[in-house]
């Protein structure tokens, strides 16, 4: 699953990922005609639409044997709130079978695959956001780490204060934008303290608040998708 | 009563907050303080995730027979000489508490902190009705000095620096202070004291009502609220109906973890347990005890989408995690109780309506649930909040527009395409690089602070092509 942001603003990112995951000997798959999980839909209260796309997204994805997302808010949503959303019981069974079998995509590789072991892309130092949907929804603040601290090629440094919110939350970053850049503002000084060349997150949503801060007030710091900083392995043949 | 919307919109209170710079590097301090405490205190406390869960059950409990043990309260009250009174309304609690003090001929009242009498704005009516109310708390005595409302459940002054608090005592005390918390409590305990030996009215909250023992349980730092509750010849406590409790076994457990979750204290200072008016024999405590039983709202949620929000204990530990909290304060809310659990107090006694902005001033990061002692699960009943808000069409016509085109939009992945492309056209004037600076309309308010990237060249769709038949090679 691409997930909206993925799909029009980094797509680079998906491809990375289908690299990562085609080096590690997975098959990857991409069915046509996704478009977003529904969890802007959702979270603003537009819950008849978001279900409505959640029953599209649950067809789509029927036949995949498992399913890896790059982003915590968006396997958050399809893990958890899919469910919930679906009346009719037959749907219902399906999105939870669903739920069973999508994966975020740092989880993926270590607890699902077992990978843990990658060259860094990158290089320098880097340090490590937790995403909210993904530290307290997925309840995941390890296998990231796992993967980050054991890069060959690079160093990881903690961030103080990573479990904060980067001021992103959807629709609030342009409804409070104000307030929205506050907590951001925050953010960004914590990652620079670190001293670190990049911060390392695994949501599209965080990364593109943390960019979109980063570059306005012209840091050298990247924001970067963990995807971007493990290097994919030579495709076994 | 409800209360009253504040006069100007949520944006520009929050917009305020943010360039108040005193407000801001109090905020920082305090809530980061708090933080700490209550993560040092769990961290020395295994087990407390297992009372956490014990706490929610006995609360969820409690709720499923409300009735019996308010029945229960109220006979244990009565039975011990206290007398207990019913509020439907704000309204109808104030009338109980001012015929009260008519009654007794009260002029002057002490009060505890009580976010309770905060919430149906006591103070105002007892003032209008010649009785002049004086609070008792450091934190309330100086904001009621200053003339302000709490900006915190649990640290109602805590917007202001010491030096502010300096500054208003030197100019409504008339007395010479330095900007040191130690002196300054000192003056206000001095001040206070006298207050307390003249008062004819001590007016309470109450933490919890046990029913078993019909005791009136208030948790205190300063020893004002045993002052309170003893000296003045009567004692009103006014209670939320949500604060019984079955027993003091359970007493025990909600003991465990509130000081924790909200001060990082292993017990507060004081915790009094009130049993009703003086017996005979008995040295002190008040001639009369009134208990007040306040409904506002309450009981029609115990079958309403917001019964959760029944289990709080009022402990201020989502106020400290939040991070819209945290840099807006709690005046910005605009509404008695701030916060997230503000946020669905206020629409508890208020109703949607008066949060369909409110319901938004969170980005749903969870650390509010994470931190809740009897584990509330906040975002969740704030998206309930803004589903009520988008079902009755309050939104307003642009948001509806916006995400009624959204949801088509992502029904319908041809017209998704189209969009993308569509947008990939509009964006060429903006583009600067690999960054967009600047935008109009929608996501000007992303721009003003914040780089925005633009539509890819190629989406990830338009690549998977070309990325399937070289996975195939």
């Amino acid at each position: 699953m691409v997930t909206c942001l993925g799909d029009v603003f980094y797509p680079e990112v998906g491809e990375k990922i289908v690299r990562l995951l085609r080096g590690l000997g997975v098959t990857v798959e991409f069915p046509a005609g996704q478009t977003c999980c529904g969890l802007p839909l959702f979270n603003s209260g537009y819950h008849a639409a978001a279900a409505a796309v959640a029953r599209r997204t649950i067809g789509l994805f029927r036949d995949a044997e498992q399913v890896v997302v790059p982003s915590g808010s968006c396997a958050w949503m399809v893990k958890h709130e899919y469910p919930g959303l679906m009346t009719d019981p037959a749907d219902r069974t399906a999105a939870e079978r669903l739920a069973g079998r999508t994966h975020e995509l740092s989880q993926f590789l270590v607890r699902r695959l077992g990978r843990r072991r990658f060259r860094s892309a990158v290089g320098g130092r880097l340090t490590y956001h937790d995403s909210c949907h993904l530290l307290r929804g997925l309840h995941e603040s390890e296998s990231p780490r796992a993967l980050l601290r054991d890069l060959s090629g690079s160093q990881f440094v903690e961030l103080p204060g990573s479990d904060e919110c980067c001021g992103f939350g959807g629709s609030f970053a342009v409804r409070l934008p104000e307030v929205s850049t506050a907590i951001l503002d925050k953010k960004l000084a914590s990652v620079e303290a670190t001293g670190a060349d990049a911060v390392v997150a695994c949501d599209a949503g965080c990364l593109m608040q943390m960019r979109g801060g980063l570059s306005r007030r012209g840091s050298r710091v990247r924001a970067l998708h963990l995807a971007e900083v493990l290097a994919p392995e030579e495709t076994p043949r | 009563m409800s209360e009253s919307e504040p006069a100007t919109p949520f944006r520009e209170r929050a917009g305020q907050a943010l360039r108040d710079s005193f407000l801001q590097e109090a905020l920082t301090i305090a809530t980061t303080k708090f933080i700490g405490l209550r993560r040092e205190a769990f961290d020395e406390f295994p087990e407390g995730e297992a009372l956490r869960d014990r706490a929610r059950e006995i609360k969820e409990a409690t709720l499923q027979r409300l009735d019996h043990y308010l029945d229960r309260l109220i006979d244990n009250v009565e039975r011990r000489g206290g007398h207990v009174h019913y509020a439907t309304t704000s309204e109808e609690a104030r009338g109980i508490v001012l015929d009260i003090a008519r009654r007794t001929g009260a002029r002057t009242a002490v009060k505890s902190k009580s976010m309770a009498t905060e919430e149906i704005h006591l103070n105002d009516a007892l003032e209008a009705a010649g009785v002049t109310p004086i609070e008792t708390d450091l934190g309330e005595y100086i904001i009621q000095l200053a003339h302000e409302r709490p900006s915190h459940i649990i640290a109602p002054a805590i917007h202001k620096t010491k030096g502010q608090v300096a500054e208003l005592f030197a100019r409504e005390l008339k007395r010479e202070t330095v900007a040191d918390p130690e002196v300054l409590t000192r003056i206000a305990r001095e001040e206070l004291r006298e207050k307390f030996l003249q008062a004819d009215l001590g007016i309470s909250g109450a933490n919890f009502g046990v029913a078993d023992t019909g005791t009136i349980v208030l948790v205190t730092n300063e020893g004002n609220g045993r002052m309170v509750t003893s000296l003045p010849r009567v004692h009103v406590a006014v209670m939320g109906v949500e604060k019984v409790i079955p027993s003091m076994t359970d007493l025990a457990v909600f003991l465990a973890i509130l000081a924790k979750s909200a001060t990082g204290q292993k017990l507060s200072v004081y915790t009094s347990l009130v049993d009703g008016p003086r017996r005979g024999g008995e040295l002190e405590g008040p001639e009369e005890f009134h208990l007040v039983l306040l409904d506002n709202g309450r009981i029609r949620q115990i079958a309403g989408p917001l019964r959760e929000a029944l289990s709080c204990l009022r402990c201020g530990a989502c106020l400290n995690v939040c991070p819209v909290y945290r840099q807006i304060g709690g005046h910005a809310y605009g509404y008695t109780y701030p916060g997230p659990i503000g946020i669905l107090l206020t629409a508890m006694l208020n109703g949607t309506e008066s949060v369909k902005d409110l319901a938004h001033a969170s980005s749903l990061c969870g650390a509010c649930l994470e931190a809740c002692p009897v584990r509330i699960d906040i975002p969740r009943m704030l998206i309930e909040l803004r589903k009520d808000v988008s079902e009755r069409r309050i939104a307003p016509w642009s948001e509806r527009v916006v995400f009624g085109a959204l949801g088509r939009l992502l029904q319908h992945p041809a017209l998704y395409r189209v969009a993308a492309r569509l947008a990939r056209l509009v964006q060429r004037p903006f583009v600067r690089g690999d960054v967009i600076r600047r935008v109009p309309l929608v996501f000007s308010d992303w721009t003003r602070t914040r780089d925005l990237p633009p539509i890819a060249a190629r989406t990830f769709q338009e690549r998977w092509a070309e990325l399937e038949r070289a996975g195939r090679r």
